[in-house]
């Protein structure tokens, strides 16, 4: 490893040869790319349990054929659950820090790795041994309880829940693992000049997700120890017949699933943030507002899990304080959102397609926040509790901004990650599909929901057949999107032309080194002189 | 070997990605604390349920205290401090180049967790002989509950000194893994930043227990 080592053609991809180099590599930006590569696999698995749910609800199951693809409620049952869990335990959780935050973070502070690369190697390993549990129950006795494993459900079925929750539980220690190394990395590992207030917003998003890793996950793992053990010794602990209290489940588990939902969204607000200053060409507008609102969101993420339990019994001044609590995430938000807006105006705007998907990203939390601020009121709650509306909400939420923002954050650092250019319009095409798609399907599930359509139902009333079939055909849209969005990396990975150093004419430090990077990430260690977005 | 470690101060031990010994020792120290922190939450959720079914039942707890011994619960918390005492005393001495006397005290600190162990060991059959099982499996003719629910103590009992001895073997593994390492010469004066991480470790697992002795074995 010499000195100038990109000047000859080395960087990351090419440094060690094989496939065991790859399985035993410590470089941040490989194990981004194999999380890449697995995340990519089970939200393929995800999306298929989805396109089955949404076949299933495409006509009454009255109808003959298209009303019984799935042969009976405990089937879908099944499906359901796989479908939330694989999406969200292993894809929209690990999703951006696990593959641009592992790629991104430690380039975006100049440093050479994450400060414990063995232990983001070892969380890799255990993102994948939890999966394996979890994909496991898949061939013994399916699950059917919904993600969210509620008692006593849970511990009577007589089907694989133990199993699922060691491998969330191993996956949960993997997310920590990912924050640990984020914190201390941001604390330590900074290149000379890299003060906080100069360090960029996805990473000060990464910072604040980070802090909610390790917070929460760790509440949510005894949680989970706790039902495996109530499940097989009967402790008694949320088994109301021995004397325990189900409810205490669900605060134990929203103490942690409320943040998470955090854990999801902020880093995709960070790069939000990256695109909207790169294709705005301008200073980003209120930057230490942006940065500590991300702090914000997190505090507040606490203080707020019982507004998922306003109907469970809990007493009327907590449904009230919590409702209360709940609205005040929208400050922090809001002001992220102003400020995006302020960026935008009378900046010189590319519509490239990464900004497409930044602005898609915007439309789409915005209806997706104001209808959370909806659902946060006490009494809107309680009349649209488990109904269409709460689904199309936290779909709007994560599906329309994580994985808006993922896309986006993806067709930005392309270029970067591997060396080659992507066809901009397919790239765009994708963007119009998905994007399209995406209200297609979840819009019409707003008025199904205030119309009174109940949500995990196998079956519905004639009423609601025309918004169900209009949704799944949404479905079909999303999926083209995403098989564009495919072929497009595919495409460009195989056939790309050769990307320039900064295509985008971005100021952050990874376009300060060669794409894509060599081994440790920059030739000569760059000192830091001014802000991440000085662009006039 | 350990002259030999000495002659090459600082560089022997940095890794790649880090500037200096320093950077390297700052970045190992927070990261054990951060893990620490998720130790005690994970800790904090169990005592927190705890907190909750006492207030609610507070004489089928007082019921299940009674059944525990206080003496080995007593002796056990005793066993434990002095490890804590060996093992910050292992770090000491390392950081004075005394590797013989280090590797006593790593060696003394192993055994008291198994001192510990056997006693936990002892105490669980014991209550297993006398038909306090958890949950609902406890055995009610035998025990002659009071409370139909008492199985729901020994079910703490069990989630909490089990888990914590769970955390006492993989302390305890941690700490064989330091002895092999420093009678192999790895640590002295310059470079011991596995040794205090793990150290802490055993700190804290203490700690904990120090809260799940008064919690089971007296209150009430």
């Amino acid at each position: 490893m010499g000195n100038h080592s990109s000047a000859a053609g080395e960087n990351y991809l090419n440094h060690e040869k094989g496939l065991w180099s790859w399985l035993t590599t410590v470089d941040h930006k490989r194990i981004g790319l194999m999380y890449m590569i697995t995340v990519m696999f089970f939200f393929l698995v995800g999306g298929i349990m989805a396109l089955l749910l949404r076949l299933e609800l495409f006509a009454p199951n009255t109808v003959q054929g298209v009303g019984q693809v799935l042969k009976n409620g405990d089937i879908y049952n099944q499906v359901l659950t796989y479908h939330g869990a694989i999406m969200v335990f292993m894809v929209i959780v690990p999703g951006i820090p696990a593959i641009l935050g592992n790629f991104f973070l430690p380039i975006h502070l100049g440093a050479k790795d994450v400060a414990f690369p063995k232990i983001n190697l070892l969380s890799w390993y255990c993102f994948m041994a939890g999966a394996a549990l979890a994909i496991a129950t898949f061939f013994t006795h399916k699950i059917d309880t919904g993600w969210t494993f509620y008692t006593p459900y849970s511990i009577r079925t007589g089907t694989s829940t133990v199993l699922m929750v060691l491998g969330a539980f191993i996956m949960g220690m993997s997310s920590v693992l990912t924050g640990l190394n984020f914190i201390v990395t941001v604390h330590k590992l900074r290149a000379p000049g890299m003060t906080m207030h100069r360090m960029p917003l996805f990473v000060w998003a990464l910072y604040s997700t980070a802090i909610l890793q390790m917070l929460a996950t760790p509440v949510l793992a005894i949680t989970l120890l706790l039902l495996a053990a109530e499940k097989i010794f009967g402790v008694g602990i949320f088994d109301p017949a021995l004397g325990g209290d189900p409810v205490l489940f669900q605060h134990f588990f929203w103490f942690y699933s409320h943040p998470a939902v955090y854990i999801m969204i902020l880093p995709a607000m960070g790069i939000v943030s990256e695109l909207i200053a790169t294709f705005s060409r301008k200073v980003i507008f209120g930057y230490t507002a942006i940065a500590y609102s991300s702090l914000g969101i997190a505090a507040v993420s606490f203080f707020v899990w019982g507004h998922h339990m306003f109907v469970s019994g809990q007493s009327a001044t907590a449904g009230i304080i919590f409702s209360f609590i709940t609205m005040l995430v929208g400050v922090p938000t809001a002001i992220k959102m102003f400020n995006w807006v302020a960026t935008i105006y009378k900046g010189s705007v590319r519509f490239d397609s990464p900004m497409l998907f930044a602005l898609g990203f915007l439309f789409l939390f915005a209806i997706g926040g104001v209808t959370g601020i909806m659902l946060a009121v006490l009494p809107i709650d309680v009349h649209f509790h488990d109904t269409y509306f709460v689904v199309a909400h936290f779909h709007y939420v994560m599906v329309g901004g994580t994985l808006m923002a993922l896309m986006g954050g993806f067709y930005y650092w392309f270029p970067k990650m591997f060396g080659k250019m992507f066809n901009e319009s397919l790239a765009r095409l994708s963007f119009v599909f998905i994007f399209v798609g995406f209200n297609v399907t979840f819009f019409p599930q707003f008025v199904l929901g205030a119309m009174g359509m109940p949500r995990r139902y196998f079956d519905y009333i004639p009423a609601y057949e025309t918004l169900n079939k209009i949704s799944t055909v949404g479905s079909w849209l999303i999926l083209t999107g995403f098989l564009f969005g495919l072929y497009t990396i595919v495409q460009g990975i195989r056939k790309g032309e050769k990307a320039p150093m900064n295509p985008w004419g971005a100021k952050t430090l990874e376009w300060q080194t060669s794409s894509p990077p060599p081994h440790f990430n920059f030739d000569v260690e760059p000192v830091v002189t001014a802000g991440p977005y000085e662009y006039r | 070997m350990s002259t030999d470690n000495v002659a090459h101060p600082h560089s022997a031990h940095v890794s790649h990605h880090f500037k200096d010994a320093t950077q390297e020792y700052d970045s190992g120290k927070q990261g054990i604390w951060l893990f620490m922190v998720t130790e005690i939450l994970m800790f904090g959720a169990i005592l927190v349920g705890y907190g909750i079914f006492h207030v609610l039942y507070p004489a089928m707890f007082a019921e299940g205290a009674r059944e525990l011994d206080w003496r080995l619960g007593f002796v056990n918390t005793l066993v434990l401090i002095f490890s804590s005492f060996t093992m910050a005393l292992s770090i000491q001495l390392i950081q004075r180049n005394k590797t013989k006397q280090a590797a006593l005290a790593l060696a003394t600190t192993v055994l008291c967790g198994a001192i510990f162990m056997v006693i936990k060991y002892f105490e669980w059959t014991h209550k297993f002989h006398l038909g306090f099982y958890p949950g609902r499996f406890l055995d009610v003719a035998k025990t002659h509950a009071e409370h139909a629910n008492l199985g729901m103590y020994f079910g703490f009992y069990y989630c909490m000194t089990g888990l914590h001895g769970l955390h006492v073997l993989i302390g305890m593994g941690l700490i064989v893994w330091l002895l092999i390492r420093t009678i192999r010469g790895d640590f002295h004066s310059q470079y011991w930043i596995p040794v205090e991480g793990v150290g802490i470790f055993w700190h804290i697992v203490d700690l904990i227990w120090i809260f799940l002795f008064p919690l089971l074995y007296l209150v009430g």
